[in-house]
């Protein structure tokens, strides 16, 4: 199922400045991704999960060259992407594609679906003959579930999860090895958020595609990713297998996340271990020293507030996952 | 049980004076009976609810558990009183609080229930709060147009009630401004906005939606501590079944303007009795299980101003029969003790003998016919996702 390693991350850095007074002087930066590295192997799903303003949507944009990074390296099937340029960045773009969070704002309004669908085609002419386009965007519309009349309808026709099977569609368009999904269904309500999620199990196996699936929503994230990253202030603090993460997560982060989740059975009431964090996420432009989760961290010591932690393998348990923690130590959460 | 002077701390006691003359005849505060609210539109007219009824005792938590255009806000603003209308209209029912019908009151009888009696707390707290007023300030104007309190007095309240949904440093945020503070301590202060006069009755629509995990379980275990320390009714209206699962003592789904199953909590999870919630609790994905393919419910929620006839679910229910998509619709009947659903099948959906009718194709939908979004009910507020549209607030 899953293959070669096709994209790798290494060390990703993304600092946003921070501008103020009349001179538009930078006075400081918002550290949105700070030193990010991971593998994506083909056919896989790496979910990645944090809070709000951990920098899961900045590592996004940056995997899809959306941003510059500030440094570092990230390579897909061998080739450097940040130092691509013109025709072979275009070229480099058809492999990865992105399906946005927001369905409503992130179709044109004015052009119909069929533009919508068909609009790669238009930057990348070479991936189908001119008369083809319209028989391709068709195809498209029935492998995401949505009938191929429709092609001439506007986005406002169509409901929240009808307009997230477009955006999946125009992802899936040009063939690409790697799709970022970026919070895809948490704009959907629940029984539309269903067929979406499977709508995308179903395309990874029909066309081997490999996802980074974003997401704040553990359950879901669970549900679909073979391996899942736990983001915190712009840096990943453990990474591992979905079994590892969920079923026996090292980090006190990743713990009091999973804590917080509510399960939909009423009779583990009172059952659950429950971790309720202290406070919300420091700001990223003034993150705390050392490991920077200690100021809301139960474990957290003098040695938290100065070394850094680094994510290595650490044990937990039954075998090792990447985890960075001092004192990362397995924990039943689920 | 009924509330008196001394369910209250003492502190609340010489805070509040005595209370004003209304007392829960058995611990009943509030009776929704067979609400009915319409939106006159261009498009035609939505009906938003067609006959909810529902009840609320003292120191309960009653979930009303439903997806977005199912009429869950909706019947929320017409508890409260707050519907914007036009285009909005009540068309029937009674809401009865104590035993009388405030639908019937004058407006200004209406407003000394609102906030001292029923209160409510909406999700979006930033567009919820005023932007050019400091926080302190607007908590402080419940003390002072319910209380007739001086500024002073008013906003040494508005400390206290910091202080209590535990915002650090209170006296010195209170002159603060709403932008000054995170989404949840946002949250936090409208919550204490909505307990000031302490109310019998609060009424959460999405109260953590717009919030992370981690926050969302502060804010949960916040109104629950605030609900037993004043034995509120509460009103929790989510689209969130583990939110749903952790705190409802009772529960109420809705569906297209309607209850369509009204249980026990545990009785509702361990044996849903009503196929919509069968589906909805087969859709979602589990943190402490590594399910399979997820059982979608396929189609979409009815358009609001074209109800199909019969029962409203029939079109995407996977147990339709014939007599589902014939009026009259199924009523809310009894099918066990406390329990109730409207599905014609309920007792065989309870107990799992009922065989579908329609096999879901793989992808879980059956999309036919194209339902365009010709209406949206407002205010428009995001079903999920972390506050990616704004919502309507008027605290």
């Amino acid at each position: 199922m899953t293959g070669e390693v096709i994209l790798k991350a290494e060390d990703l850095v993304k600092h946003y400045p921070i501008r103020a007074g009349v001179l538009r002087r930078t006075v400081g930066h918002v550290k949105a991704v700070d030193g990010v590295s991971f593998e994506l192997r083909g056919g896989e799903t790496l979910g990645i999960v944090g809070e709000s303003g951990c920098g899961k949507s900045s590592l996004g944009r940056l995997l899809m060259r959306l941003e510059e990074p500030t440094s570092g390296r990230l390579t897909f099937d061998g080739v450097d992407v940040y130092s691509q340029k013109g025709s072979d960045m275009r070229r480099l773009r058809r492999d990865i594609q992105i399906v946005f969070q927001d369905p409503y704002t992130s179709l044109n309004p004015r052009k119909t679906v069929g533009d919508i669908i068909g609009e790669p085609f238009q930057i990348h002419p070479d991936a189908v003959p001119k008369g083809g386009r319209r028989r391709r965007v068709q195809e498209l519309l029935e492998l995401v579930g949505l009938s191929p009349e429709h092609i001439n309808r506007y986005p406002h026709q169509f409901s929240g999860g009808q307009r997230q099977r477009i955006g999946i569609a125009r992802g899936v368009a040009l063939n690409p090895k790697v799709i970022i999904c970026d919070e895809p269904v948490s704009a959907l309500d629940v029984s539309v958020q269903a067929q979406v999620v499977n709508l995308l199990e179903d395309l990874q196996d029909k066309l081997g595609l490999a996802y980074i699936f974003i997401a704040h929503d553990l359950s879901v994230v669970r549900h679909i990713s073979d391996r899942v990253g736990v983001m915190y202030l712009g840096s990943l603090v453990e990474i591992g297998d979905e079994d590892q993460i969920y079923g026996r997560p090292t980090h006190p982060y990743t713990q009091a996340l999973l804590s917080a989740v509510p399960v939909p059975d009423p009779t583990l009431r009172n059952t659950r271990a429950e971790i309720v964090l202290s406070g919300d996420v420091p700001s990223p432009a003034n993150p705390p020293s050392g490991c920077r989760f200690h100021t809301r961290c139960w474990k957290g010591t003098d040695k938290c507030v100065t070394d850094v932690p680094l994510l290595i393998e650490r044990p937990d348990g039954v075998s090792s996952h990447d985890s960075a923690c001092h004192y990362a130590e397995p924990r039943v959460m689920v | 049980m009924s509330r008196t002077v001394q369910d209250r701390s003492a502190h609340d006691i010489e805070v509040l004076g005595a209370r004003s003359g209304w007392t829960p005849q058995g611990g009943l505060l509030l009776e929704v009976d067979d609400l009915q609210v319409e939106f006159r539109t261009r498009d035609g007219v939505a009906k938003a609810i067609n006959g909810v009824s529902f009840d609320l005792y003292e120191g309960e938590t009653l979930a009303i558990l439903g997806e977005s255009g199912s009429g869950k806000s909706v019947t929320a603003q017409a508890v409260m009183g707050i519907l914007d209308s036009p285009p909005g209209f009540v068309t029937g029912g009674e809401v009865r609080y104590c035993g009388q019908n405030t639908l019937a009151m004058s407006e200004e009888n209406r407003r000394k229930i609102r906030g001292p009696e029923i209160s409510m707390v909406f999700q979006d707290a930033l567009s919820s709060l005023n932007p050019v007023f400091p926080v302190g300030w607007q908590i402080a104007e419940m003390f002072r147009q319910h209380r007739g309190m001086n500024k002073s007095d008013s906003l040494r309240q508005a400390v206290r009630l910091m202080e209590r949904v535990a915002i650090p440093g209170a006296a010195q945020r209170v002159k603060a401004y709403p932008h000054q503070f995170s989404g949840g301590m946002r949250q936090r202060i409208m919550i204490a906005m909505a307990i000031a006069l302490d109310p019998a009755v609060l009424i959460a629509d999405e109260p953590t939606t717009a919030l992370d995990v981690t926050v969302q379980a502060q804010i949960m275990k916040l109104l629950q501590e605030l609900q037993e320390e004043r034995k509120m009714g509460l009103i929790l209206i989510t689209h969130d079944l583990g939110v749903v699962a952790d705190v409802a003592n009772r529960i109420a789904v809705m569906y297209a303007g309607k209850l369509v199953e009204t249980a026990d909590v545990f009785e509702l999870y361990a044996n849903p009795a009503h196929p919509y919630t069968k589906g909805l609790l087969d859709s979602i994905p589990r943190l402490d299980q590594k399910g399979q393919q997820l059982a979608a419910i396929g189609g979409l929620p009815p358009n609001l101003t074209r109800i199909p006839p019969g029962c409203p679910f029939n079109p995407r229910c996977s147990y339709a029969r014939d007599v589902c998509k014939v009026d009259p619709p199924p009523p809310l009947l009894n099918v066990a003790h406390h329990r109730w659903s409207a599905c014609h099948f309920a007792d065989a959906v309870m107990t799992g003998v009922l065989t579908p009718t329609r096999v879901k194709d793989d992808l879980g939908d059956t999309v036919d016919e194209l339902e365009p979004e010709g209406f949206q009910l407002p205010p428009t507020r995001s079903p999920a996702g972390d506050g990616s549209a704004p919502a309507g607030g008027t605290a």
